[in-house]
């Protein structure tokens, strides 16, 4: 039956991911802001209390996995993946670096979560994995990359050599997962994910870099040297098979992109009560029953944003829903992240020009949220490819015909 | 002829039919039917002309019944129950093979063909929102069914869709709102009826910023009765009507609804097409000392009733909005795949192909915010932040996505021999209407 609230079960889990964005994040998002680089130590001990939340609940406030399960009864199913978002919706209405910056809550933890067998489940458990994709000379063209890795039979090791940046916590996690292509003569279908020991002494991390914003998350940028890696490593199938293309590794973002989107929901939340506080000490009321013509015109700017707001936050959860009852969600996954991303960009710097100084200051943090909110409608898939993904599906194209 | 000129005759024919009518002198009303006809002949108004059906008030004694709140399991779901389903699939067929084909030729003679309208009585519209109990189709709140309803109707014709789904409005109105009395007075002529009884609600005035909460139309008491003046506007099936529910601001109180029957005296009528939504028929009504009887008042003038029958409107517009805008998707993508420009389908270029990704995230999140919203009034939960959002959404976007099926057209676009042109004219309507349905 169609109901598109919230299910009650989730509501303590929602109540405690929204105390923790309040109580933890926000008293600690200028400093980190401000200090780029720092490690953000209060996230230590916030980390093992989620840790013990996922273990309890078996459904986690962060970026937790997003596992397919089947689900015997056939029933509709409100599980992990919609759970998790509501969870990363609350803490990025606290703070979207600090969010990234969680031990234990990577993207590569989703990766690991999402296609992993289950002997490498339990070996990386409590591990900290980032995602290492994006290279300097392939961003969006994830199937042009050059990093390659080379099976050693003597050793049953992949050698992996190439160069990989903008890896979200790169330096602070345990793990990082890298893409790299089995034969470049291949495509697409070479392209595999392997697990790579922070420590594995042919991963060296090059630099960080100082950004725009989520300055609290730190983005590294490492050089792969002869980098050794043991086969059992490499998650999904080690053929290299030219029918199933890219399917493993993009299967991946079909679940991870709910994820995003949903950042970008909580980011404009957070934009759009700070600014309805503001209004209204400023003498504006918004009225849901008037039309918006007949009301002031911050009101109406107002409604008109809250209502993007809203197609951003029902297009998440559906794609999450999706996913929690077995169903092909690639469309909507990208139609999520597409339009949470471009939302979030667009309410937090209308929210900034609508509270003037105080939106602008430093005093406030909509100007930092309106810089931490570029990044997501650029990470995990620009705007435009989320565009590319859905005309394809509608048109029915390839990536050759529709480049 | 011009539209003056057709208006006088429009105007002229009903004062030779009324002044010929019995029925005028035996209510001995044709002092105050001259003054209206004068006026009415000035104007272009002319008395109603669905003489047909009589609707026989029952007084006392009857108990208004209610639908209850659904009850769900509480989880987000977003599958439609089995019957919902069927439902949904039977209208998307009557709108693809009797709404569509029909719906030039009903947008260019500003109203549905007849068989159009029975065959939507057959199709049981006007008992989706009526309880069984008297006589409906329903056992529970259903304006997710009505919003799934008008959403495939609308895929085939807005304008088709208005028109019939403006009666089960009312028919939804009465089992909501209506007392006991009311129920039994006017629910037979839509649940019995084969074809229902023509019937919109009237919200409308024909004024900029209109807002349906500022009526300029009044309702004053005057011992027992009520009288009302004003003029609404954009009124579905105006001319054909036989029952209205006529919104008033009553003096001392504020917004309420009335049932006004539409052979009440000094309730004067005028076909008023506008650029879209052309099938419903749509007119102007002119009340001037339109009194009414006490029982006319519905929902006990309680404003809540009023706020709630004013978000319900906005609603089925909205899901009118998504049909429409579904139509428009499902029209540009073979349109623009097999459209060759420059040696290659249009569709290979990202302009091109980018509005078709808009239109359709734009849409989804149009259609998620609609039903979030008819899923809360039927929990009984407030949904006024919803509905408007809702209606946001539908009318900028909705707008949008009429003026880019046209434009990934192009001149083809413009032209009668496509439907995309319509379809810019009706998706217009969405934020512009106040009322004239509901679900």
């Amino acid at each position: 039956m169609i109901n598109l609230e919230i299910p009650k079960k989730f509501v303590p889990l929602v109540g405690q991911a929204h105390q923790v964005a309040e109580e933890v994040f926000r008293p600690i998002s200028r400093k980190y802001d401000a200090g780029e680089h720092e490690y953000p130590k209060e996230l230590d001990m916030l980390a093992a209390l989620i840790d013990g939340m996922n273990e309890g609940s078996g459904s986690g406030a962060g970026a937790a996995g997003v596992r397919r399960t089947d689900n015997g009864d056939g029933g509709v199913r409100n599980g992990s993946n919609m759970s998790t978002v509501l969870g990363i919706i609350e803490l990025c209405w606290g703070d979207v670096g600090l969010l990234l910056s969680m031990p234990r809550q990577g993207l590569g933890n989703s990766a690991i979560a999402s296609v992993a067998n289950d002997e490498q489940l339990e070996r990386f458990r409590g591990k900290w994995a980032a995602m290492a994709i994006t290279e300097p000379e392939a961003g969006s063209d994830s199937a042009a990359i050059r990093t390659t890795a080379v099976l050693d039979e003597a050793t049953g090791e992949y050698v992996l050599n190439g160069e990989k940046i903008y890896v979200t916590s790169g330096e602070r996690a345990d793990l990082v997962v890298v893409w790299a292509t089995l034969d470049r003569s291949v495509g697409r279908a070479a392209i595999k994910s392997f697990v790579v020991e922070r420590s594995n002494p042919g991963l060296k991390l090059d630099r960080l870099e100082h950004k725009l914003g989520i300055r609290a998350s730190d983005t590294a940028a490492f050089i792969l040297d002869d980098c050794r890696v043991p086969k059992e490593n490499l998650l999904g199938s080690p053929e290299v098979d030219t029918r199933k293309g890219f399917a493993g590794v993009m299967q991946t973002f079909d679940n991870t992109r709910p994820l995003v989107a949903g950042m970008a929901v909580g980011l404009t939340r957070a934009c759009l009560e700070l600014t309805e506080r503001l209004l209204r000490e400023a003498g504006v009321e918004v009225d849901y029953d008037k039309p918006a013509s007949s009301q002031s015109a911050a009101a109406a700017e107002y409604l008109a944003m809250e209502a993007d707001y809203e197609a951003a936050r029902l297009l998440t959860l559906e794609a999450a829903w999706m996913a929690d009852n077995s169903k092909p969600n690639s469309l909507q996954a990208s139609m999520a992240k597409a339009k949470a991303g471009r939302t979030c960009v667009d309410v937090a710097l209308r929210c900034v020009r609508l509270c003037g100084s105080l939106g602008f200051g430093e005093e406030l943090l909509l100007e930092k949220w309106a810089r931490d909110a570029k990044i997501l409608d650029l990470f995990e898939g620009t705007q435009q490819i989320q565009l590319l993904i859905i005309a394809r599906q509608l048109l029915g194209k390839s990536s050759a015909e529709l480049k | 002829m011009s539209m003056a000129e057709r208006s006088m005759g429009l105007g002229l024919r009903a004062l030779g039919r009324l002044a010929g009518s019995d029925v005028v002198d035996r209510l001995g009303v044709r002092k105050p039917a001259e003054r209206i006809l004068y006026r009415a002949t000035r104007d272009g108004f002319k008395a109603a002309g669905a003489a047909g059906r009589t609707f026989k008030s029952v007084n006392g004694g009857a108990k208004a019944k209610r639908l209850p709140s659904t009850t769900g399991t509480g989880l987000f779901d977003l599958t439609p129950t089995e019957e919902q389903q069927m439902l949904q699939e039977s209208f998307r067929a009557f709108g693809a093979e009797q709404l569509r084909p029909n719906a030039l030729r009903a947008d260019t003679a500003t109203q549905a063909p007849e068989e159009i309208l029975r065959a939507g009585g057959e199709l049981g519209l006007t008992m989706l929102g009526v309880p069984s109990e008297l006589g409906g189709a329903v056992d529970e709140r259903s304006s997710v069914t009505a919003v799934l309803a008008a959403e495939a109707l609308a895929h085939g014709d807005m304008g088709l869709a208005v028109a019939l789904l403006a009666p089960a409005g009312v028919a939804a109105a009465l089992a909501l709102w209506g007392d006991g009395d009311q129920q039994a007075t006017y629910l037979p002529a839509f649940v019995e009826a084969e074809t229902p009884a023509a019937a919109s609600v009237a919200i409308q005035e024909p004024r900029a910023l209109f807002d349906p909460f500022a009526l300029q139309t009044t309702a004053r008491r005057e011992r027992d009765d009520f009288v009302l003046d004003g003029v609404k506007s954009l009124v579905p099936l105006a001319e054909s009507a036989e029952l209205l529910i006529v919104a008033a601001r009553l003096e001392g109180h504020g917004p309420v609804l009335f049932l006004v029957e539409s052979s009440t005296s000094g309730l004067l009528v005028k076909a008023n097409p506008g650029m879209g939504v052309r099938a419903a028929a749509t007119g102007d009504v002119l009340l001037e000392g339109v009194r009414l009887p006490a029982r006319a008042l519905l929902g006990d003038g309680d404003p809540a009733v009023y706020a709630q029958a004013v978000r319900r409107a906005r609603l089925a517009w909205c899901a009118l909005a998504c049909g429409t805008a579904r139509a428009v998707l499902d029209y540009v993508i073979p349109h623009v795949n097999e459209r060759v420009a420059f040696g290659e389908p249009i569709s290979n270029r990202q302009s091109v192909a980018f509005t078709v990704s808009d239109i359709a995230l734009e849409l989804e999140g149009m259609r998620l915010a609609t039903l979030r919203a008819a899923a809360r009034l039927d929990a009984g939960k407030d949904a006024a932040r919803e509905v408007a959002i809702a209606r946001t959404l539908c009318s900028e976007k909705g707008a949008w996505i009429g003026s880019n099926g046209v434009q990934l057209l192009g001149g083809h676009g413009y032209v009668k021999e496509h439907p995309v042109e319509r379809w810019y004219r009706d998706l217009r309507a969405v934020g512009v209407c106040e009322g004239a349905l509901l679900v």
